[in-house]
This record gives C-alpha cells, structure tokens and sequence, in this order.
C-alpha cells in the first residue's frame, strides 16, 4: 500500500510523459492538459490501493488511458478508422537508402533521418487509429515492454505484438507521405 | 516488392539464422523481447552479415528519432493546476 501523503513526490515526475501521451492521444493542449490533470486526480484518490514497489509509471498510463477511453472517446463525432492497411517491412529504409546502391554508411543515414522535424513526427504519430498510436507510444516512446503495454491497455500480449508490428509500418509511410508532401525527402532513392 | 537479397547483397546464412529470419526479428530485438538464446543466435547472424546490420542501425535510428522528436513541454499552468487539484482533494478528504 503506497502512502497517499508521498503521492505528489512520487508521481509528478512523470507529468512529461504523461503530457506528451495525453497530446498525441487528444490532438490538442486543452484537451491534454484536461486529461492529464483528470489522471493526477483519479490517481491520487486510488493511491492507497497502488502497491508499493510496483511499476508506478505503468499504472499512471493505465489511469490516463482508460480516462482517454471513458471520456475523450465518448466526445468524439465520428467513428475514427479503427484499422491501418499493411506496409511491408522496412518501408522507410528501403525508400530513403534503397538497395543494392553503394552503402550510404551511418552519417548518411542519420542525415536522412535528421530531416524528420518534430512535427513530421508528430503528424504521423497522430495518423494512426487510437489502438495503434497509443501502443507504438508506449513501446517506441516509453520504452515499454510489451507485457506492460498488455497490463496497460488491457489487452493479449499478442495483441500488443500485432499492433505494434502493424502500427509501425504505418507510422513509416505516414513519416515517408508526409516528408514527401512537404519536400523533406524525395521520391527517388538517393 | 523489394524483397531482401533479390537485388541486393545475396542473402546469408550466418549461424542458424538466415537475412529474413534476422529481419523477421529485427523489432523483438530492439525492443528487448527475444529470449537470450535467441538474441545470441542473432547477434551471430549480425557479426557476419554488414546488410542485416546496416538496417538493424537505420531501425534504431528511426526509434530513437521518433521518441526525440514527439515531447511536448508541460505548461507551467498545467503543473499549477494540477497540485492545485490535489491540494483541494486533500483538504476535501480531511474535512
């Protein structure tokens, strides 16, 4: 049992990561910091129940998720797209270094990388269905195991597994559309 | 299309595993989720094969690009609010 008067100095730590789940969830600051703010709430009031010693952080996320299911999903107008179509493996590898061509070696490939602005990022993050983003999150963002991100969203390890395969395929080609649209990268090869 | 080794490097068997084994377990490595004995095996296949290795890199460079480049700064406001919160939960509780 966690002690409820230790909640602030053991839990504020991870408001950034929070945050920054909450705004690549919501899509917008007012809504983030809402569901932020709702989580820190409905976790100090559960804290006597958190066992101590216990991954704090993961169960912080599970607060904030089911919050963003209960009440950001509920608000929606329409159905999102709850699928993403399948992208072959190294998508964005295969584009930018191509095959077969001399080895760029790693500069070249950090330099390409490098052009990825925050919001390219971003923007193809927020591209994917819920299910996908939140656990391409959690894993690339977090660094999440995949059993945490099971305990997390309530579903089969397996399930983690085939969303993150599948959401990060698509989050390549979001990241790829996106650089092509705005002239960050260009269709050929290099 | 552009499946590994068709005009590319050929591919290579080094150890047990073969380039679309490696491939295939390419994010279980990288996220830390192959048992040891695997992990082993294909740290074998990658002290022989330079293309395997060379997609391993640009995959977790990609990982590490996204997770650099997706923070968003928490509001000050956001930070006020929230002991805010608590502080008022607190002293609801107590009374």
């Amino acid at each position: 049992m966690a002690d409820q008067e230790r909640f602030v100095d053991d839990a504020m730590e991870y408001m950034p990561s929070l945050y920054t789940a909450a705004m690549r969830m919501t899509r917008n600051s007012s809504d983030a910091e809402d569901l932020v703010q709702e989580t820190y709430l409905k976790a100090y009031r559960a804290y006597g129940g958190f066992q101590e010693g216990t991954n704090l952080k993961a169960w912080l996320y599970r607060i904030l998720t089911n919050t963003f299911i209960n009440t950001y999903r509920a608000k929606r107008r329409r159905p999102e797209e709850t699928d993403v179509e399948d992208v072959e493996d190294l998508y964005l590898y295969h584009r930018l270094v191509g095959q077969g061509g001399p080895e760029l070696g790693r500069s070249a490939e950090d330099e390409v990388l490098s052009r990825f602005t925050d919001e390219a990022v971003k923007a193809a993050i927020e591209s994917l269905p819920e299910s996908f983003r939140m656990t391409v999150l959690l894993a690339d963002v977090e660094g999440f195991s995949y059993k945490e991100i099971a305990e997390i969203m309530e579903v089969p390890v397996g399930t983690v597994m085939s969303r993150l395969h599948r959401g990060r395929g698509a989050l390549q080609k979001a990241l790829h559309d996106f650089g092509l649209e705005r002239g960050l990268v260009e269709a050929e090869p290099l | 299309m552009s499946e590994e080794g068709r005009t590319g490097p050929p591919s290579g068997t080094w150890g047990e595993i073969d380039c679309e084994e490696s491939i295939h377990d390419l994010y279980d490595f990288l996220d830390g989720e192959l048992t040891e004995d695997r992990r082993r095996e294909l740290q074998t296949h990658l002290d022989g094969c330079a293309p395997c290795v060379e997609k391993y890199e640009f995959e977790a460079e990609l990982r590490r690009v996204i997770a650099d480049r997706c923070k968003d700064h928490v509001p000050d406001e956001l930070r006020r609010r929230v002991a805010a919160a608590i502080d008022l939960e607190r002293s609801k509780q107590k009374s």
